[in-house]
């Protein structure tokens, strides 16, 4: 079946944009989400009221040989996972699974959401994060109206991307409807590299390295002691993957080992590569206590280590030392220390979770430029009107 | 025809004084005005269409564009945002009484980091400059539109450019990191840098093919790649379209994702080997042209496959390349193919649709069906990894009925891409090309949500302001807001 992404309004789309037009008549704030499993994130929404996609379940369409896949927001990832895994298939961006980072229920994490929060995995480094590959959505603006943009193709530069401005704006501009997202066919399989290294500069200059090799790595980690042992590594490490045919994973993985030289590496074969990349993926070498914040951190790769010594906490890296995470007391001078070693490395911060006080009191994303904050308020206004959708979930006051 | 909105007519009277106002904020020779010297600035790449500018300003910083910017912004006067000029849906026509600013004169390279894999350039180096300044340590960057030789980032950037090997490395917005932009009032603003997925709204995303609508692009932090150890190419031909589409879609569900699989029609077949002598087939109905990459033994491997899934389609020819210098003259006639139709036909018109490439038999047969009753010839070649569609359809500019024929035949074929549920432009831009052609795809508050977008960047819509959207009055904020 074909989705005709300029239909008029299903019935739940005409419910969802009723339901928005008399809260933004009552000047009433919605909470708008889809399971929740990602609600610790940034700054908490006060409002009374629910609007949630969950409802919204199936997958609208599926071609395997154009690469696409369509879904219904609600429509849980794993069921989108397993779809696309029958046919030999997966999400590129390898989105990560933070329920217990979070400290979430363990409701299925929905598309929607994972599209709205714009998360993605370890081989976002290689091959883009979720909203490279969002094609197409549907979404109840605060405006009430149902509108599309992009649309079930892998081109398309018709009209301003609203795809772009949708993903990872956490359901402050509209409720996504539904979404379509490019597709890549699974890896026969993969390799790891294991790069024993105690110094996190060390080690990023080594995943560099591998990163500006021509062998097509898809992940490059970086893990000191402690969050090795917790991936089961007996020390500290960089760790670089590779996914492709057998021959080619065989020969690029020692290809890469041997031009990195570096002493005492190993190479994990398939599986264990799996498990140790789906640990890197969920945080799990974090250890979360529930008085404690997490931060997720973005930088130029080469700034990672310095992020990770200056804001004095314990976390490790992922995409080449660009991604770091963080983990430490939910106090303001602990978040003071993360934004201001984050702000000297010109990159950007989420808080991921902390008490509900720490959240309210600081600034969950970095702030903007008075000219940019200004041109924020404008788009957003252009889309919620009245400012009644998921208020101050990324800006306070907005 | 495509009509262009009524001049100001005060900005028209007050020209001299423009110029005048404009011509201290730019370097010496920055500031062009004399009808002879704005000549070459009346057109782009859609040259049919044409219109003098009011002035040309060629800045040579970024802080000579937010001067240039202010005082438009303050004078009520349009901008007209320009790179190479090589746009093929009119992205850089002017008007009459708009100011162009060529951003040509900013062509220097500021920064290439190996380490991160970020280079910082200039908006006005051109798409194969980057690749070149790096080539030495055996980096490129991705995007490669057929114009790259002559077309700029920063027009890559505001029409989100693709290429041929978009279906392993993406189009121009998954290739960016940062961007140094200027507003309609002048204000320099910096969007991202060096970091990948920066929190808050997604700027780089929405300004990327935003049309030279929401602002001005002065500098572009890409991200660049380390090359593979080799590519090869090979060609293969069947007896139909329909073969060759089933054949596409065995490639893709055996798993391999070739760098380019590109697709060509008889008729540009025969127009491509004319020109190029690349040893096309010209018994074929339709032929692939599928490029991988890889140490030499990784290229043996994955041709291997794909030789073996071609010869399930009862291909008229397979062949694969040797060497180097034999890909290259594969990859000339499909690169040559715009100047290859260009010798056969006096004039023609480059479409760019995207389709679902399930679809391609049906849409050529019904373009086939167009071609006939508009008495017009047609050549496909396609993008046939990520359904973009490339028809390029022959005409005498000489004859105004040829032309117009041309572009109704054009729209009908945009018509049928958005039928079959694909899209009016997959990498060339509506420009003003395809405006009035956006109800097809939108409805109509859609659009004016966009408009309301547009005005969230430039209230007075002065930043390119006939392109994209079906000419009516601006969205106002305050409408946006009820």
């Amino acid at each position: 079946m074909d989705t005709m992404y300029h239909l008029p309004p299903t019935a739940a789309e005409a419910a969802i944009a009723t339901t928005v037009a008399e809260a933004a008549a009552a000047q009433e704030p919605l909470w708008l989400t889809g399971n929740g499993t990602k609600g610790a994130m940034l700054r908490p929404v006060r409002s009374r009221r629910t609007v949630s996609s969950a409802a919204l379940r199936g997958i609208t369409l599926y071609s395997p040989s154009e690469l696409i896949v369509s879904a219904l927001a609600g429509t849980a990832l794993s069921e989108v996972q397993a779809t696309l895994a029958a046919s030999g298939q997966h999400l590129i961006a390898e989105p990560p699974d933070l329920r217990r980072v979070l400290g979430a229920a363990d409701a299925p994490q929905t598309i929607g959401g994972l599209v709205a929060t714009n998360l993605s995995g370890p081989r976002r480094v290689a091959w883009g994060a979720m909203r490279d590959h969002v094609m197409g959505i549907r979404a109840v603006t605060g405006r009430a109206e149902v509108i599309h943009s992009g649309g079930r193709v892998l081109k398309n530069v018709t009209g301003l991307d609203l795809c772009k401005l949708f993903t990872g704006s956490h359901g402050t501009l509209g409720l996504i409807t539904e979404v379509t997202l490019k597709v890549l066919p699974l890896p026969e399989t993969s390799a790891t590299l294991v790069l024993p290294m105690a110094v996190a500069q060390a080690g990023v200059a080594a995943l560099s390295a591998a990163l500006g090799s021509p062998y097509g790595v898809s992940g490059a980690a970086f893990l000191p002691q402690a969050a090795a042992a917790r991936l089961g590594l007996p020390g500290a490490a960089a760790l670089v993957r590779i996914e492709d045919f057998a021959a080619s994973v065989a020969y690029r993985s020692e290809k890469l080992r041997a031009e990195l030289g570096v002493a005492g590496s190993s190479i994990l074969d398939d599986a264990a590569s799996r498990l140790i990349w789906a640990g890197v993926r969920d945080a799990d070498p974090l250890v979360v206590g529930d008085d404690d914040a997490v931060w997720r951190v973005s930088v130029r790769p080469s700034a990672g280590p310095g992020v990770l010594e200056a804001a004095g906490c314990s976390g490790f890296l992922d995409w080449g030392g660009g991604l770091v995470w963080l983990v430490g007391a939910a106090t303001p001078a602990a978040h003071q220390r993360v934004e201001t070693a984050v702000l000297a490395a010109g990159g950007t911060w989420t808080l991921m979770r902390a008490p509900d006080a720490l959240r309210e009191a600081v600034d969950v994303i970095p702030p903007e430029s008075p000219v940019l904050a200004a041109i924020t308020r404008r788009v957003k206004a252009a889309l919620d009107p009245r400012g009644i959708l998921n208020p101050g979930r990324l800006y306070a006051g907005l | 025809m495509i009509r262009l909105p009524d001049p100001k007519t005060d900005v028209l009277a007050r020209r001299d004084a423009i110029i005048a106002g404009l011509r201290p904020l730019l370097a010496e020779s920055g500031l062009i005005s004399e009808a002879i010297r704005l000549k070459p600035y009346e057109t782009d790449g859609l040259s049919a269409y044409r219109q003098m500018p009011l002035a040309v300003a060629l800045p040579e910083t970024t802080e000579e564009v937010a001067a240039v910017l202010r005082f438009c912004h303050q004078n009520g006067v349009r901008v007209v945002p320009r790179g190479a000029g090589t746009s093929l849906s009119g992205g850089a026509l002017p008007m009459e009484d708009a100011v162009v600013v060529g951003l040509m004169r900013m062509n220097r390279i500021l920064d290439i980091d190996y380490a991160d894999r970020v280079a910082t350039v200039q908006a006005g180096v051109t798409n194969i400059g980057i690749t070149n300044a790096v080539a030495g340590n055996g980096f490129f960057y991705a995007p490669d539109p057929s114009s790259q030789l002559a077309c700029m980032i920063g027009g890559n950037v505001n029409m989100n450019s693709g290429g041929a090997h978009c279906l392993k490395y993406g189009v121009t917005a998954n290739n960016l990191l940062g961007l140094k932009i200027v507003t309609i009032e002048g204000e320099i603003v910096d969007i991202g840098g060096a970091h990948l997925d920066a929190a808050g709204y997604d700027w780089l995303g929405l300004l990327t093919g935003s049309e030279g609508m929401l602002a001005v692009v002065t500098e572009v932090n890409v991200r660049i790649l380390r090359s593979p150890e080799g590519a090869r190419a090979m060609l293969a031909a069947f007896q139909s379209n329909e073969i060759a589409g089933r054949c596409v879609d065995a490639i893709i569900g055996s798993g391999i994702i070739p760098v380019a699989l590109e697709f060509m029609d008889r008729p540009a077949i025969h127009a491509c080997e004319a020109f190029a002598h690349a040893g096309y087939p010209l018994d074929a109905e339709a032929m692939l042209i599928i490029e991988v990459e890889g140490s030499v033994a990784e290229q043996d491997d994955l041709l291997d496959r794909l030789k073996a899934i071609c010869q399930n389609f009862d291909p008229i020819s397979l062949k694969v390349s040797q060497s180097v210098e034999e890909s290259a003259a594969i990859w000339k006639g499909r690169k040559g193919a715009f100047g290859a139709v260009g010798r056969i036909s006096p004039d023609y018109l480059c479409m760019d649709g995207t389709i679902p490439t399930s679809r391609l038999p049906e849409v050529l047969r019904r373009i086939g069906e167009m071609s006939d009753s508009y008495g017009l010839k047609v050549a496909n070649i396609f993008h046939a990894g990520d359904g973009n569609l490339h028809p390029l359809i022959m005409f005498d500019a000489n004859d105004p009925a040829s032309f117009h024929k041309a572009e109704m035949f054009g729209a009908d074929i945009l018509r049928l891409c958005v039928e079959v549920g694909g899209c009016l432009t997959g990498e060339h831009g509506v420009g003003v090309e395809k405006r009035d052609l956006m109800p097809v795809q939108f409805a109509a508050h859609e659009l004016d949500q966009q408009r309301a977008i547009k005005s969230a960047f430039d209230p007075d819509w002065l930043l390119n302001p006939s392109k994209v959207f079906p000419l009516v009055e601006p969205v106002s904020l305050a409408l946006a807001a009820e």
